[in-house]
């Protein structure tokens, strides 16, 4: 099997609520997609079922044998009752070696935090030791849950670059969730636009022009995300370039 | 030189400490105090329905308050009411219809106080057994899963998605913390079973930087505090339970200020101020 993971047809319900409908998805040895969706898109419900804690109402998930996930959440409340440092953090339930360790801590540059008091760290600090934790065992997968979401834009762009970076010089899939789409659009290969279904996926430029995009996250972000151009990426799976003067007529009736 | 009622005592208030000491550090951690309560108030249930049916009281007790615990980790995965309300509900439940099945067996001698507030005179020989053989279970298993724990406690997600079967993890936790309190309670009574697992805890949080220290600092200090209490109760002839909180309380309420002193001057030397 050529895939690390793929959904077929996940649905959720939830108090008889529809969660996911029909999503299918399927993550490749050194893919990078970005989800992304409004609020309450079933997002994180999806990288439950993917990760496997989760199992759909309807339709299967299933993982190849050499999948070893890191998962970074979206943040940690590092509660001042429990006294933990930074590496005793890394530490824990992992039985990794130190060179493994060393590389990590030079990867995120964590150095330095390294005798601290979890409880102290800034949230930028935090997320890098997270994603510290994440690569500890060198994992195939890479799962990040709006790992941005609280930080302050100079901090954001600083994880990205990280998150880029990581994703060239590892051999490594990569799932994120991620609201900062004009962000991550130099890093990512593929969106998946997601609201409770599938509305739309594809590389960055071309999802940018797609309709249901437009309609989700409105004319400016698509101005913001169709300005941009992949000059690396040669292939492309949807030519989307003929509809784009169509679909702009169309918003200024709105 | 003591009495043998008093080596008892001791022996079992030693043996309780041994393992309130560390599982009270999640019960801090994990903001368990309301449920440990509500735990130490179903435990008069088990009582009364073990003098009902001729069960030992320990037995009773255990079980009972395991049931209580799992009919109230599935009502809370079931989302019917918050959760501090079912506690509420529950605890005061179980201790009403405990006391109501007590009022059914009047011709027993029944020293309600002794169950509220502890008293050493109570602890048997066999009581002893039932501490340290519940507390080895506890102390092997807190052991095994500690750092399991630990990383669920900090985030429950990042657990799972690392492995740990958190739901088994936390029904563990929840039937250590059901021994503890059912053995405990010849020591320090239902009402402050929870300040035994809780005192400590919050005291040790002050002096320590890891969360193994943490549970080790505990331990010593609910030594100290239930040793302290015993031998001043004898003393003094106070009721033992009240008094072993009290020098558990004594000890927080003189720790926990100078440890925050000594932090404080030790960031104005280094120059940071918060």
């Amino acid at each position: 099997m050529d895939n690390l993971i793929s959904a077929r047809n996940v649905s959720v319900e939830r108090d008889g609520k529809s969660v996911l409908k029909d999503v299918s998805v399927s993550i490749g040895y050194r893919d990078f997609i970005t989800i992304i969706g409004p609020n309450g898109a079933g997002k994180s419900m999806l990288l439950k079922c993917l990760m496997g804690f989760y199992t759909p109402d309807r339709g299967s998930v299933t993982q190849s044998a050499d999948l070893k996930i890191g998962y970074v959440p979206q943040r940690l409340v590092a509660d001042h009752s429990i006294p933990i440092t930074v590496e005793r953090f890394l530490k824990l339930r992992k039985l990794s070696t130190s060179e493994s360790r060393d590389r990590v801590i030079a990867e995120t540059e964590i150095g330095l935090l390294l005798r601290q008091p979890l409880s102290v760290l800034s949230g930028g600090e935090l997320q890098r030791v997270l994603l510290a934790r994440a690569l500890l065992d060198n994992p195939t997968l890479l799962v990040l849950d709006e790992p941005a979401q609280n930080l302050d834009v100079t901090g954001q762009l600083a994880f990205y670059k990280l998150i880029e970076r990581i994703y060239r010089e590892r051999n490594v899939s990569i799932l994120m969730v991620s609201h900062d789409l004009h962000l991550v659009m130099s890093a990512t290969r593929n969106v998946l636009c997601l609201s409770g279904e599938v509305c739309c996926y594809g590389e960055p430029s071309s999802v940018a022009q797609d309709p249901a995009f437009i309609t989700l996250f409105g004319e400016d972000m698509a101005k913001m995300m169709a300005s941009y151009h992949h000059h690396d990426h040669e292939q492309h799976h949807h030519n989307h370039g003929h509809e784009h003067p169509t679909v702009m007529k169309d918003l200024n009736h709105v | 030189m003591f009495d043998d009622f008093i080596i008892r005592a001791l022996l079992a208030g030693g043996g309780i400490a041994l393992v309130a000491g560390p599982l009270g550090c999640f019960v801090v951690w994990r903001r368990m105090a309301y449920f440990g309560d509500s735990l130490a108030h179903s435990a008069l249930l088990g009582i009364s329905l073990g003098l009902l049916t001729g069960l030992s009281s320990n037995l009773s007790t255990v079980i009972t308050c395991s049931a209580f615990a799992i009919l109230l980790l599935w009502l809370q995965h079931v989302r019917v009411l918050a959760t501090d309300t079912l506690l509420g509900i529950l605890a005061h439940a179980a201790l009403s219809i405990g006391m109501v099945v007590l009022s059914f067996l009047d011709n027993l001698r029944f020293d309600l106080h002794a169950y509220l507030f502890g008293d050493i005179l109570t602890v048997q020989t066999v009581d002893l057994y039932w501490i340290f053989g519940g507390g080895l279970i506890v102390l092997v298993l807190l052991i095994k899963s500690w750092e399991s724990l630990t990383l669920m406690t900090l985030h429950e997600d990042l657990a799972r998605a690392e492995g740990v079967k958190t739901f088994w993890v936390n029904l563990i936790l929840v039937l250590l913390m059901t021994i503890v309190v059912a053995v405990s309670i010849r020591i320090v009574g239902i009402l402050l079973i929870t300040s035994l697992l809780i005192i400590p805890a919050a005291t040790a949080r002050h002096l320590v930087r890891s969360p193994e220290m943490m549970a080790v600092c505990a331990l010593l200090l609910g030594l100290f505090a239930v040793f302290g209490g015993i031998m001043g109760s004898a003393y003094l002839d106070t009721p033992t339970g009240p008094s072993i909180v009290s020098v558990a309380t004594i000890l927080f309420a003189t720790i926990v200020p100078i440890a925050g002193l000594i932090t404080h001057l030790q960031r104005r030397r280094r120059g940071i101020f918060t």
